[in-house]
C-alpha cells in the first residue's frame, strides 16, 4: 500500500504552499481500512518470540526507552532518581545498557542535564504548551528555547489539535516549522495525540503533515489522554514514515508513548516495526518508547531469562 | 423417547476470578479411586502459575486492606454456599477418595465447619498474637501481626477437600492471597471448590487454583521471587528439599511436609497454620504529645 500518489507529481513546495493545497494533499491520501489495520496489528501481536530472538527483544527496548516523568508534582529529586535509573537501570548488573533518553518538563531539563552528564543518555523536554498546545506561536517558540537553553537534546512538541480539526493545516505546518527552526540540529518529536484525532485517516494525515513540516520523529501521545499508544495507530504511523521515506528519501522516527507497560507489549511493537517499516527502524535512533514502568518489566523478564526463575517487583526500584 | 446423554463438565483452572483453560492447551485424565475414568482436567503449566501469582499479587492490597470483620464474613459465606452444594461435594469426595457415603458426609461436614472455625479467627488472631509491649521510655509499643503476602500452597495429596480447606482457609483469613496447587491425582473437589469461591464474596484473585503435576509446577512457585511463603504440606518428600532450597532465594516462609505422612485432618483447626503466614510489625508511639 502506498499513500503518496500526488507527492510525486507535485513537489513538496507546492503541496505545502497554502491551506488549500495542504488540504488537497492530506485529504488525497488513501483512507485507512480500519478493520484491516486492526486485524493486521492483532495478527502480528500473536507472533511468538523465543530464545535468542527474545533476548534481543528484551535488550533492544531498554535502549529505546525515553524514561518519562511528566507530572505536576515532579521535583528535582524525582528527576535525579529517574536519571540514576536511566544511566544504570539495573545496579546489580552492569551489562544492562542505559536507556535512550530521559523526558521531562522544561523547568527540570537543567537538573536532568546535570544528572546525566557524561552518560550518553539524552535529555528530552516536552514543550510548546504541553500537553494541550493551547498557547500562541510566540509562547511555543519561547517555551522551546527555554528547554534548549537549559540543555535539552531533544524536544517533544504537541500539535494544535483544534486547528487540525477545523482544517487550519497550514497553521500547524508553520508552527512545527518554527519550532524546528528553533531546534536547529536538535531532534524534534511531534506529538499527534492520536487519542484525540478520532480516526486512523486523521492519524495518517497528521503524520504526513508533521513530516512535511520537518519533524524528526512522530510521536503518538502525550500520555495525558486515553487511549494513548495503540498497536493499530502505531501501524498507521509506521506506514506513513515508510512511505514518506520512499517518496522523499528522508527517514523519520516513530515513538509510541503511554500505556506500554509490559515487555510483552514492547515485543509486539518491535514485531510491528520490523514487519511494517522494516529493520532500518529497529534502532533507538528511529524508534523510541515513551514509558516509565515498562523498564522494570523488561528488567524482570530479563532476569527471569538469566536466572531461570520468575522475578518479583520487590527487587527493583520503585518509580 | 431417546435416552438423554449426560453433559460432561470441563474442569478448568481458577485464576484471577476466571476459569481459563491452561495456556498450554494441555489436559490430563483424572480417575476415581478404582482407576476408572472420571474427567479431563486442565494441566497447568509454569505460565499458568505465573499468571496465578500475578492475580494473587494484584488482589493482595484489597484483601489485606479489608477489615478483619469483613474477611470473617466472607469466609462464613463460603461455608454457607458449601452447605448448599453439600450433595455434590459428597459425590465428588466419594469418587476422588473412595470413601463410604457416611464417611464422605462427615468429611464434607467437617470441611464446612472448618471454614466457620477459621472465619472466627479473623478478628481474634491479632489479639492472641499481637501485644502491647512494656518499654522503658515514654512510648506505647505495639506488635501487630500482618499478612505476609502471596502464599503458594501445595495442597494435601490424599484429602482432596477437607485437607485442602484445612490449608487454604487459615491462609486467606489473615489477608494473604493464595495460589493453590491441587492434589495431583484428586483435583476435582478443588476445581468445584473454586466454583464456590467464585460465587461467594471472595474477591477475584484471592484464591487461585491450579490442577496439574506437582513436580512440574511446584518448583516454579517455590522459586518465584514474588511469592512470600510456600506451604509444602502436599509436596512429595523427595521433592521437598529442592523446593525448600529454591524458596530460600528470597527468604520465603516455608512450611515443610509432615515427616510421618499426611495427617488426619479431622482434628481441630490449627492456629499455627495462621501464624505461619503472619509477619510481626512493631510500632513505637510517643506518649503525651
Amino acid at each position: 500500500m502506498t499513500s503518496t500518489p500526488c507527492l510525486a507529481r507535485a513537489g513538496l513546495g507546492e503541496v505545502t504552499a497554502s491551506d488549500s493545497s495542504l488540504r488537497r494533499f492530506l485529504h488525497g491520501l488513501p483512507g485507512v481500512d480500519e478493520v484491516a489495520a486492526e486485524a493486521r496489528a492483532a495478527m502480528l501481536a500473536t507472533r511468538s518470540i523465543k530464545a535468542d530472538a527474545k533476548q534481543f527483544a528484551l535488550e533492544l527496548p531498554i535502549r529505546m526507552i525515553d524514561l518519562t516523568t511528566l507530572e505536576g508534582r515532579d521535583t528535582t529529586g524525582k528527576v535525579a532518581t529517574l536519571c540514576a535509573k536511566a544511566r544504570q537501570p539495573e545496579p546489580s548488573d552492569p551489562d544492562v545498557p542505559p536507556v535512550a533518553a530521559v523526558c521531562v518538563y522544561p523547568d527540570l531539563v537543567s537538573e536532568a542535564r546535570r544528572c546525566l552528564e557524561g552518560s550518553g543518555v539524552k535529555v528530552a523536554s516536552v514543550a510548546t504548551g504541553f500537553p494541550s498546545g493551547r498557547t500562541s506561536l510566540a509562547v511555543k517558540v519561547h517555551d522551546t528555547m527555554d528547554a534548549i537553553d537549559a540543555g535539552a537534546d531533544e524536544v517533544d512538541m504537541v500539535i494544535d489539535r483544534a486547528a487540525f480539526f477545523v482544517g487550519r493545516y497550514r497553521q500547524i505546518f508553520d508552527e512545527i516549522r518554527a519550532v524546528k527552526q528553533a531546534c536547529g540540529q536538535l531532534h524534534l518529536k511531534v506529538i499527534l495525540e492520536t487519542g484525540e484525532l478520532a480516526t486512523y485517516d486523521n492519524v495518517r494525515r497528521a503524520s504526513w503533515l508533521a513530516m512535511l513540516a520537518g519533524a524528526d520523529f512522530i510521536k503518538t501521545s502525550t500520555g495525558k489522554v486515553s487511549p494513548a499508544a495503540t498497536l493499530p495507530v502505531t501501524l498507521v504511523m509506521l506506514e506513513a514514515v515508510r512511505d514518506f521515506r520512499d517518496a522523499t528519501g528522508r527517514q523519520v522516527g516513530v515513538k509510541p508513548a503511554g500505556g506500554i507497560r509490559t515487555a510483552k507489549d514492547a515485543i509486539r511493537y518491535l514485531v510491528l516495526v520490523n514487519e511494517t517499516a522494516g529493520p532500518d527502524w529497529l534502532d533507538p535512533a528511529w524508534f523510541r518508547f515513551g514509558a516509565s514502568s515498562l523498564l522494570n518489566d523488561l528488567l524482570m523478564q530479563r532476569q527471569r531469562m538469566h536466572t531461570g526463575r520468575y522475578a518479583g517487583p520487590d527487587y527493583f526500584t520503585v518509580d | 423417547m431417546t435416552e438423554r446423554l449426560t453433559v460432561p463438565k470441563t474442569h478448568k483452572l481458577f485464576i484471577g476470578g476466571r476459569f481459563p483453560r491452561s495456556e498450554s492447551g494441555r489436559s490430563f485424565i483424572v480417575t476415581d479411586s478404582k482407576r476408572r475414568f472420571l474427567a479431563n482436567a486442565a494441566l497447568a503449566s509454569r505460565k499458568d502459575a505465573r499468571d496465578a501469582v500475578v492475580a494473587a499479587r494484584k488482589a493482595f492490597p484489597g484483601w489485606s486492606g479489608a477489615t478483619a470483620y469483613n474477611r470473617g464474613q466472607v469466609l462464613y459465606r463460603v461455608a454457607e454456599l458449601l452447605e448448599g452444594r453439600r450433595r455434590q461435594f459428597v459425590d465428588e469426595v466419594i469418587a476422588a477418595e473412595g470413601l463410604t457415603s457416611k464417611h464422605a458426609q462427615e468429611v464434607v461436614g467437617a470441611s464446612i465447619d472448618r471454614w466457620i472455625s477459621y472465619a472466627g479467627w479473623s478478628d481474634k488472631i491479632a489479639q492472641i498474637d499481637g501485644a502491647a509491649n512494656p518499654v522503658s521510655g515514654p512510648y506505647f509499643d505495639f506488635s501487630v501481626p500482618e499478612p505476609t503476602g502471596v502464599v503458594a500452597i501445595v495442597a494435601p495429596q490424599k484429602s482432596a477437600l477437607l485437607g485442602l480447606v484445612s490449608v487454604l482457609a487459615p491462609v486467606i483469613v489473615t489477608g494473604c492471597t493464595a495460589v493453590v496447587l491441587a492434589s495431583e491425582s484428586r483435583p476435582l473437589p478443588a476445581v468445584t471448590l473454586s466454583e464456590v469461591l467464585a460465587t461467594s464474596d471472595v474477591p477475584a484473585g484471592v484464591v487461585n487454583v491450579l490442577s496439574g503435576h506437582t513436580e512440574e509446577v511446584a518448583p516454579w512457585l517455590a522459586a518465584h521471587m514474588d511469592v512470600n511463603a510456600v506451604d509444602l504440606t502436599g509436596a512429595p518428600i523427595q521433592l521437598a528439599a529442592d523446593l525448600e532450597r529454591s524458596a530460600a532465594e528470597n527468604l520465603k516462609r516455608v512450611l515443610r511436609p509432615p515427616v510421618d505422612g499426611e495427617p488426619d485432618w479431622t482434628g481441630e483447626s490449627d492456629v499455627d497454620r495462621i501464624r505461619f503466614v503472619l509477619e510481626t510489625k512493631t510500632v513505637w508511639h510517643p506518649i503525651g504529645i
